[in-house]
């Protein structure tokens, strides 16, 4: 079932009939999506449809076995190493458990990504681009300690500052407010919306928090079953009738 | 589908067994439990002969490509050698020491106590040094980095990697593969000075010995053959043991049970390993 397609001809990311299964079972049929510049769109879906899965194969950490994934003009499964290195420095992946290096200090975290895809910046350039993301992200006074001292919420926003810190053009989140309190949550969709406006990002978010969605989403798709089940906006979703999306929509 | 099929999806835990079983009734195929266990078994030896080949092919072509992560050698070759320099420290003066308790009342029956320097010597550079250094690191150095690399993989910090534009193979595996290959020969290389002079402390408790007397005697009997082949077969220990660990570590599942499993077996493997490499070098130095 899908409702209210939005209509946008700037398209950064085209996923055309997605497959993938992991032996006989099949996470993603035939799923088909657009990202559009500048939206921040939505999945959402309960836990086994596939969300994370989709995500991974758009910067081919998991390969489809089928279908095809264009962001901003290549087309991701047909690329070779460095191609796809190209591909990869347009995208900011926030992880679900944050990723950030246990054995690196907030500074190395940060500086590991700057250097290896930005290879000509100074020490001052790199240093100047730590502070920046550190400001926007609201944590300027950790830059010394190890992942170890931080807190969950403290964590998911440097590895949110390490995903910013290269300038992408796409951002992808992995259930961002996942395992985090209702202030914190509320914090990290701020951040989503304030880094969405500041970097000009078009970002797709996986996630089933409602609250989450409701202050972020331009646009959502819901999946269920690995399908496409529902498309529309926030309104759309919160007036459906429809049980599934009731489920999610009418329990806050 | 044919049963092979399913067989094969059932070892990669994707059917239940239930779903084979009942597909067996329908055709009458006998399927009884030892029949698609050992069908299962071979092939997963097959399949993981493979993966490790795989492995090693790709560690070897990342190691001659361009872009070696050095300062990250440097930090293993440190992480490795020192960090097991206490344990082997100890170990090699012991090994000395318990050698030359052991032989001596048997030398001094023989009137042969002066072979006593020469024989612990041997015994040390040609075996105790090289296999016991390298069983102690395959237990400190291989399980420390099957759990590092394991608990990288269950939280997706070398995904994070992979989409930094870094090569996790170039940047976590080759660095750590080289520097057990390197740094195990030198920590075996100070077991076996630690051993000999564990050795002249000990000769020392029941006897009155110098130590340049004992010393020229133990260096008197042995010969560069009796050091070379030990020392060549120390690069292979250290090999073994990086790659083991770095195969168990990168390949671990996405639980964090996974992370005791791949340091449990990074040890256990290398361990066995280490036993196999030198019972072929032993056979070759042998004809030699």
């Amino acid at each position: 079932m899908k409702e209210a397609k939005i209509n946008t001809k700037d398209a950064i990311i085209k996923i055309d009939n997605l497959q993938k299964h992991f032996g006989e079972l099949e996470v993603l049929k035939d799923v088909s999506l657009e990202l559009h510049k500048g939206e921040n769109l939505v999945v959402l879906g309960k836990s086994g449809t596939g969300k994370s899965v989709l995500i991974k194969c758009i910067v081919r950490l998991l390969d489809a076995d089928g279908g095809t994934i264009n962001v901003d003009g290549d087309e991701v499964n047909s690329l070779k190493s460095k191609e796809l290195d190209g591909v990869r420095a347009k995208i900011g992946f926030l992880f679900q458990s944050g990723a950030l290096y246990d054995s690196m200090t907030v500074r190395e975290n940060l500086t590991f990504p700057l250097t290896r895809i930005k290879k000509d910046l100074t020490t001052e350039q790199i240093n100047a681009k730590i502070a920046e993301v550190l400001e926007n992200v609201g944590l300027p006074d950790v830059i010394d300690k190890m992942p170890s001292e931080l807190s969950g919420g403290m964590r998911k926003r440097i590895s949110l500052a390490r995903t910013i810190i290269v300038d992408p053009l796409i951002m992808l989140y992995d259930e961002p407010t996942t395992g985090l309190d209702p202030v914190t949550s509320d914090e990290i969709s701020f951040l989503i919306n304030d880094i969405q406006k500041k970097y000009k990002t078009s970002s797709i978010i996986i996630t089933h928090d409602i609250e989450c969605v409701r202050a972020v989403a331009n646009r959502i798709i819901m999946l269920d079953k690995g399908k496409v089940y529902m498309e529309g906006s926030l309104a759309d979703f919160e007036k459906s009738k429809d049980e599934l999306v009731q489920a999610f929509f009418k329990t806050k | 589908m044919s049963y092979q099929y399913l067989a094969d999806l059932q070892m990669m835990r994707t059917v239940p067994i239930s779903h084979i079983r009942k597909y067996a009734r329908k055709k009458t195929i006998d399927l009884s439990d030892e029949t698609l266990s050992n069908k299962n078994k071979i092939a997963e030896i097959f399949r993981n002969a493979g993966d490790v080949a795989l492995f090693i092919v790709n560690v070897v072509r990342n190691t001659f490509s361009r872009g070696f992560e050095f300062r990250e050698f440097l930090k293993q070759c440190y992480q490795v050698g020192n960090k097991s320099l206490g344990l082997i420290s100890v170990t090699g003066i012991v090994i000395g020491l318990v050698l030359t308790i052991q032989s001596r009342p048997v030398l001094v029956d023989f009137g042969a106590v002066n072979m006593l320097p020469g024989m612990v010597a041997i015994s040390i550079i040609r075996e105790m040094g090289p296999v016991i250094t390298a069983l102690i690191c395959a237990g400190k150095v291989g399980s420390g980095i099957g759990a590092e690399l394991g608990s990288m993989r269950v939280t997706e910090q070398i995904d994070a990697m992979e989409v930094s534009s870094t090569n996790p193979v170039r940047f976590l595996i080759v660095p750590r593969v080289l520097a057990t290959t390197l740094m195990i020969p030198l920590l075996a290389l100070y077991a076996d000075i630690l051993g000999i002079l564990g050795s002249w402390i000990a000769s020392n408790i029941k006897g009155d010995v110098s130590f340049i007397l004992f010393v020229s005697q133990a260096f008197g009997d042995v010969d560069f053959i009796d050091f070379l082949p030990a020392f060549i077969k120390s690069f292979f220990f250290g090999a073994v043991i990086g790659l083991v660990g770095c195969y168990k570590g990168f390949n671990a599942g996405r639980g964090t049970e996974s992370v005791g499993v791949a340091a449990n077996s990074a040890v256990v493997i290398g361990s066995l390993l280490v036993i196999i490499v030198d019972l072929i070098a032993v056979q070759i130095t042998d004809l030699l």
